[in-house]
């Protein structure tokens, strides 16, 4: 198979009632298709309610209890769904400034989120703030390149995890963005930062060789894109190889359609990241194939 | 023959193994959130005690408005700046003077820093929190004449309406300083001042430089909002005016 990249404007207001419908429609290369599901936020920051029906920009968008909606039906369609998180949870609402995260962490729980990247503003209450809601969050943090050892939160983040869904190992890690200069040292105390891309080569291969997995997801809290040499999702899927999809966040950018940028092997990488406040959910089908037939390029990608 | 069949499709699932897989085709889209999607009830019904907690405190009237107040007001100075920086004056100093016996002599704010109008009518938490969403506090900063007078340089270069309180600052169309008093008397280079301003201003925040001259940082853990809030239910009516702290004139 040829890899292919098929740009198509996706028509986001129709895309609630035809997500999946699309997906098994023109392809036939394997009987034992598997089926995959991918759904992420980012930079949530606190908005728990719908911004105001008259709001400048995003009028009567977002909203917790109707994202929760949005993914019980995708859910519904396919129960072989991940759904994750790309930092920045905290700040933004009255919400955060009351009750400190406490709610947040227990909506993600009811929603059955999977795993959460940690961002800068998850800092924003302190080391101590973040570790106080830990025992509200029932999923996975992950961060590969914050040595937390001489923090309290030692121990309760992981760089990566795999899960398994219908047989498929999916490994999914975890970046932060550099915490000098955007974060008060005396709010994530000793978190060590470490270089992303060379963390993320090595989590990589562990993953790829060690962990066998099919499918390789980096939980960035990085930022898009930057004009100076700072490291970034596109600077990082052009340098790595073997990550199948990038979920960004910091940068709250809106794409019109994930992005596919080319690895170091020149293998199509997907980037999505889905603006802030909740107002986009991010969806990634991934269609397995064990017919031995797909092209050393890569996958078919639609965006 | 079924039986056969039951083993033959075991047979091929085990070799079947799942590490064969790899991604044939990868779909991506963002999905809007719109007000079309229902909300989850169970949800709902989970968040309204904490909405409703939030929004009886945040409907809170504190005080009462006069006017619409914006920080367009003036070019050099504005009324909602002017009683931010005397409120906290007003406030902080006391705290201040109990820690360390010193007094507060200058007010430093940043006009960025004001967030939001206030218009007239009921001011309440709400009002406090847009005016101040962040957490910033109060810290004093002790400082040098002759760092005080990088400040009232900064001031001018800016030619913006930074909140001030305790400085009084004339210049000229030219930019030329004309007065600069602190709390009433001439600026001195050889004497220390105390200024109370944010933790954002003193790490540098709006380029403030000159605040890493400072020689002694008291921290007074006093967030300005809750100062903002403290302020308004001291005060049965606000009415705070532009005045001439910081003015040029001909």
């Amino acid at each position: 198979m040829k890899r292919r990249a098929f740009l198509k404007s996706s028509a986001a207001a129709g895309a609630f009632a035809g997500a999946g419908s699309l997906g098994l429609l023109s392809f036939t290369a394997s009987k034992n298709l598997k089926h995959i599901t991918i759904l992420h936020t980012n930079d949530v920051h606190s908005h728990i309610e719908p911004f105001e029906k008259d709001h400048s920009q995003y009028p009567g968008m977002g909203g917790a209890a109707r994202r929760y909606t949005l993914i019980e039906s995708i859910r519904k369609e396919n129960q072989n769904t991940l759904l994750l998180d790309a930092g920045d949870i905290f700040q933004g609402t009255p919400f955060f400034n009351f009750y400190g995260g406490e709610l947040e962490f227990k909506l993600m729980s009811k929603m059955g989120y999977d795993a959460a990247t940690i961002g800068n503003h998850d800092f924003d209450n302190g080391i101590e703030g973040l570790y106080a809601q830990l025992p509200h969050a029932e999923f996975q943090f992950l961060s590969a390149n914050y040595d937390f050892s001489n923090t309290i939160m030692e121990g309760r983040v992981k760089p990566y995890q795999v899960f398994l869904k219908d047989g498929i190992k999916i490994g999914v890690f975890g970046l932060g963005i550099e915490l000098e200069g955007l974060v008060g040292k005396d709010l994530y105390k000793e978190t060590e930062y470490l270089d992303p891309l060379e963390i993320a080569k090595e989590t990589v291969k562990k993953l790829k060789q060690d962990e066998k997995c099919q499918i390789v997801i980096c939980l960035s809290h990085l930022g898009y894109s930057y004009r100076s040499e700072k490291i970034s999702d596109m600077k990082l899927a052009q340098q790595t190889k073997d990550i199948d999809l990038i979920i960004g966040g910091h940068t709250h950018t809106f794409l019109p359609q994930p992005t596919i940028a080319q690895n170091s092997e020149g293998k199509n990488v997907l980037i999505n990241q889905v603006g802030w406040a909740g107002v986009n959910l991010g969806r990634i089908d991934f269609y397995l194939d064990d017919s031995g037939n797909v092209d050393s390029t890569g996958a078919t990608i639609i965006v | 023959m079924k039986k056969f069949s039951f083993l033959l499709f075991l047979f091929l699932t085990s070799c079947k193994f799942s590490s064969d897989y790899t991604p044939a085709r990868i779909e991506g889209k963002q999905l809007q959130i719109t007000d079309s999607i229902p909300a989850d009830e169970s949800l709902s019904e989970f968040i309204q005690p904490y909405k409703e907690n939030i929004d009886r405190e945040m409907n809170q009237v504190l005080s009462y408005s006069s006017f619409d107040l914006t920080k367009r007001d003036g070019e050099l100075n504005t009324a909602i700046g002017n009683m931010m920086a005397d409120a906290v004056m007003e406030l902080s100093n006391p705290v201040f003077k109990s820690r360390t016996g010193n007094s507060i002599d200058i007010v430093l704010l940043n006009h960025g820093g004001i967030r939001s109008s206030i218009s007239k009518g009921p001011v309440t938490t709400r009002t406090a929190y847009q005016v101040m969403p962040f957490e910033n506090e109060v810290v004093v900063a002790k400082m040098n004449g002759k760092y005080v007078r990088q400040m009232v340089h900064y001031l001018i270069d800016a030619g913006t309406a930074h909140p001030v309180s305790g400085l009084k600052l004339e210049i000229g169309k030219d930019n030329s300083i004309k007065k600069v008093l602190i709390k009433g008397q001439p600026l001195e280079d050889n004497k220390d001042y105390y200024v109370a301003t944010n933790d954002y201003l003193l790490n540098g925040g709006d380029n403030m430089v000159f605040f890493s001259n400072a020689s002694e940082v008291t921290d007074l853990d006093y967030k300005i909002r809750n100062l903002l809030m403290d302020y308004f239910k001291q005060q049965d009516t606000i009415a705070p005016v532009r005045d001439y702290r910081f003015i040029r004139i001909n």
